[in-house]
């Protein structure tokens, strides 16, 4: 269980939380398991969920798991890896690249719709989330979705919820459809690719029908794609992909599974820019816009996800990065940074006049007083 | 099903309204003759008409924001309306209401396949934006039943489905960004052709809010590879039961087929005797088809006829080409138009989990008896969104209600199992009164909060989704609760 410091608020239980957001007289900081680093940007008392935990529900058949918001990550991941499934989307784990303390929590992952590699081909958290209970900001407690995958009962407030960082609600309970692990994997790499021929190489295998899992580029290093499933499944698409891309370049493939599941945990996380003394920037893009924003960072140190549609960039300490990259589109979240610099940028990327309205709007009305993590968003 | 009495103060001011459209829009875009607006008068949920004060078909982004400018100024509502393929009455009209067709937006704006989106107009249809990129070997994966019909618009109001959401999700897991259109006239752009909001996921509330939100003009879709091929199994079982197990079973073993359909005996009768696909007569059957090479598919039937085989099918076929893969399918595919030979029938959509498929069905039995109606049973099992068709006679006075009355036990009957009243056709008016068996009265408010904030005057198809008591104060125009 994540720790619970004397000063925390830390409810029990769902309606306990509840009387608690209601008797709030200030600002709250909502922590799952705080590996985000994100609350010595705001202010005001930590509501932990530590203790809103244990998986409530979990039907291997029907593809349905249901968890308590605070809840460990590792300990769903473990129950799922017991039945052979998995979250499909991979959720990264950010201490490496944060060096933070704690246990990422499921409700971390949904606050912050934390995808890894794979959501180039599967989704996002926010894609396999069916369900959410939620206190909002006057403390009533709202359900919405449920635990079947088809649902167009009423508005998504479960999309609406994953990523929206605590600042609409707190999260109490989430649901998930989660998928079968696959029985075999394998690692396609290629070296010494100029970024923009990554890019084309990454594009031909993922239009392929071969359906590639990952797709990464390391501007230092080399160029990666995955492949899973049944065993002689993967054998084949690989032989394929390798005739498709062998006039890039030779393309050697790696069948051990535990090196397989290595080599993509270093790119989910982030691995290559751990440390300190950069700011570290994740920016979502067109994928063929990847080559553009390695073009424009020419000083970054990059690392290339989703075919070239997510970059993490290293630059140095208050590098104005949105200026450098201004009018290709997309968004750039600042993902470590001193205070001062997150202060100067924000987080996240402005968003234009109406939209910004419409978010304010939203924030407005689930959190009348202003109080669920006031000013991150 | 009761609608609000029509505002006598719009209805007061048509010519007025008409004028000022027709003054932002070109020659025969508006339209507002009795005789002409009759053809708008309902969607798929033909048992409701009522025909709107006047229809607006805009060409563009532009024109759809010149018209809902001049709806917001005269407080007009609005119903968005894509092909009028709703099951739910989504785009049923009021009296007192403007039309906004999406029907003249029908262009293909940009296809980028090293990207791997398309960007349309939202009138055009599902099909056909498979059909703009099938040359180069990709599709669109959502495929609702209505998809050679039913626009891009509307799936987007929707969240629409079809038969292929286990592998590869809704309308929402393929929707990359839209432009829309508010109801004062702002446009808006959300999302694009990168992955994932910068901040709030407005997209992801947008689309499946039944055209209350915004009307969507544009949209950036996904578009996948196509697989190298398909082939479907079929399996018959001696029981229900027994069909749902083998279901479960499937899907425990780690196999993921694109799609598992279920039909029970009333609804393989129907098809075999409208559509002669060689159905076995037994109590219940499964449709699964899976992807790949074709030794990929060997592999995964493999599995499949393995866990099938321990479950005593009474028949287990596996197609041998494309002939015997498109009768297999024949027969599903036409369920639908089969029953409507035979009978008059509702429709439903509730999604249970999976694992309560055997007992949901004995309550359907049971209800059936009990209303003397019969029903016949057809839906995507890997899912759990059940399509039970309620068969009645429209000519025999009190048969409709009776229906409906039932189909409402059998909605209960899914939210008591832990689902949900619509899996893919959406609420509209057709499930709007049962919103509080599924949702509290703070779940309701919660989303009735995002509309102020879209639409604070509650003028975009405002009799839709929420019960009309609930909806009340607000679609009266008192201020909207305190923010």
């Amino acid at each position: 269980m994540n720790a619970v410091l004397e000063d925390d608020i830390a409810p029990a239980g769902e309606a306990e939380l509840a009387d608690a957001v209601r008797a709030a007289r200030g600002p709250l900081r909502i922590r799952g398991g705080g590996t985000r680093g994100l609350l010595n940007t705001i202010e005001g008392e930590v509501l932990s969920t530590a203790r809103l935990r244990g998986i409530t529900l979990y039907e291997p058949g029907a593809l349905t798991l249901v968890a308590r918001a605070g809840t460990p990550l590792a300990e769903i991941e473990a129950a799922l890896a017991a039945e052979g499934q998995r979250l499909p989307f991979e959720p990264m784990d950010h201490r490496p690249l944060l060096g933070s303390d704690g246990e990422p929590t499921i409700g971390g992952v949904v606050a912050a719709n934390v995808s890894g590699p794979r959501r180039v081909q599967v989704g996002a958290a926010r894609d396999f989330l069916l369900g959410v209970r939620f206190v909002d900001g006057t403390g009533a407690v709202v359900s919405n979705g449920g635990r079947v995958m088809k649902n167009v009962t009423g508005y998504d407030l479960v999309k609406l919820m994953a990523g929206s960082w605590g600042t609409l609600g707190i999260l109490t309970e989430v649901s998930f459809k989660v998928l079968p692990a696959p029985a075999a994997a394998a690692t396609l790499t290629l070296e010494g690719l100029e970024t923009a021929e990554a890019v084309r190489v990454m594009a031909a295998a993922l239009t392929s029908p071969f359906e590639v899992s990952g797709a990464a580029h390391d501007p230092d290093d080399a160029t990666l794609l995955r492949i899973e499933g049944f065993e002689d499944s993967v054998a084949y698409r690989a032989d394929r992909l390798v005739e498709l891309l062998a006039p890039s370049g030779n393309v050697r493939v790696e069948r051990d599974a535990e090196a397989v599941a290595d080599r993509w945990r270093a790119v989910r996380d982030a691995r290559k820019l751990a440390g300190d003394g950069e700011d570290v920037w994740r920016i979502s893009v067109k994928p063929s816009d990847g080559v553009e924003v390695a073009r424009r960072l020419p000083d970054a140190r990059l690392l290339l996800d989703w075919g070239g549609g997510l970059v993490w960039a290293g630059v140095a300490p208050g590098v104005d990065l949105r200026a450098a990259l201004h009018g290709v589109g997309g968004h750039a979240t600042l993902v470590r940074a001193s205070q001062e610099t997150r202060q100067r940028f924000g987080v996240f990327q402005p968003e234009a006049a109406a939209v910004a309205a419409l978010s304010r709007g939203l924030r407005a009305r689930f959190d009348p007083r202003g109080i669920l993590n006031p000013g991150l968003m | 099903m009761h609608m609000p009495a029509p505002n006598p103060d719009v209805l007061r001011r048509k010519a007025r309204i008409v004028e000022r459209l027709a003054h932002v829009l070109p020659d025969g875009a508006v339209i507002h003759e009795e005789h002409e607006v009759r053809a708008y008068e309902c969607d798929a949920l033909t048992a409701y008409k009522c025909p709107p004060l006047a229809v607006t078909l805009p060409a563009s982004t532009e024109e759809v924001a010149a018209v809902l400018r001049v709806c917001h100024e005269e407080r007009v509502p609005v119903v968005p309306r894509g092909s009028g393929t709703s099951l739910a009455g989504g785009a049923l009209p009021t009296a007192d209401s403007v039309i906004v067709g999406v029907a003249r937006l029908n262009q293909v704006l940009e296809t980028d396949y090293d990207n791997r989106f398309v960007r349309v107009q939202t009138g055009r249809t599902n099909l056909s934006v498979t059909g703009a990129v099938e040359e180069e070997g990709f599709f669109y994966a959502p495929d609702p039943s209505s998809q050679l019909a039913c626009a891009i618009a509307g799936n987007i109001g929707m969240n629409s489905g079809g038969a292929h959401c286990l592998k590869y999700g809704v309308t929402t897991n393929n929707l990359l960004g839209v432009t829309m259109v508010l109801m004062d006239g702002t446009v808006v752009e959300l999302g694009g052709a990168h992955l994932d909001a910068g901040g709030l996921d407005l997209l992801g509330v947008v689309c499946g809010s039944e055209g209350q939100l915004g009307v969507v003009t544009e949209a950036t879709l996904r578009i996948l590879p196509k697989p190298e091929g398909a082939r479907p199994v079929l399996i018959g079982f001696s029981s229900n039961e027994v069909a749902g197990a083998c279901v479960s079973d499937i899907i425990k073993a780690g196999v993921l087929p694109v799609a598992i359909e279920f039909m029970d005996r009333p609804c393989i009768r129907a098809c075999e005797a409208f559509a002669h696909a060689g159905y076995p007569d037994c109590e219940a059957l499964l449709i699964v088809e899976v992807e790949g090479s074709p030794a990929e598919i060997d592999e995964q039937l493999g599995v499949i006829k393995q866990i099938a085989r321990g479950h005593d099918p009474v028949e287990l076929r596996e197609a041998a080409d494309a002939d015997e893969a498109a009768r297999i399918w024949l027969g599903r595919k036409s369920a639908f138009g089969a029953m409507g030979q035979i009978n008059d029938y509702i429709c439903l959509d509730g999604t249970i989990p999976v694992s309560e498929l055997p007992r949901v069905l004995g309550g359907i039995r049971k209800l059936s008896e009990r209303y003397g109606l019969e029903v016949a049973n057809v839906f995507h099992a890997g899912d759990g969104n059940m399509h039970p068709l309620i068969l009645f006679n429209a000519n025999e006075p009190g048969d409709l209600e009776k229906a409906e009355a039932m189909g409402a036990d059998i909605l209960r009957l899914c939210v008591e199992a832990g689902g949900c009243l619509t899996g893919e056709h959406g609420v509209g008016v057709e499930k709007r009164d049962l919103m509080a068996v599924q949702y509290t009265p703070d779940d309701l408010e919660a989303q009735m909060r995002v509309k102020d904030v879209f639409d604070p005057e509650w003028l975009l198809n405002p009799t839709k989704v929420f019960p009309l008591d609930v909806s009340e104060t607000r679609r009266l125009g008192a201020p909207a609760a305190a923010a």
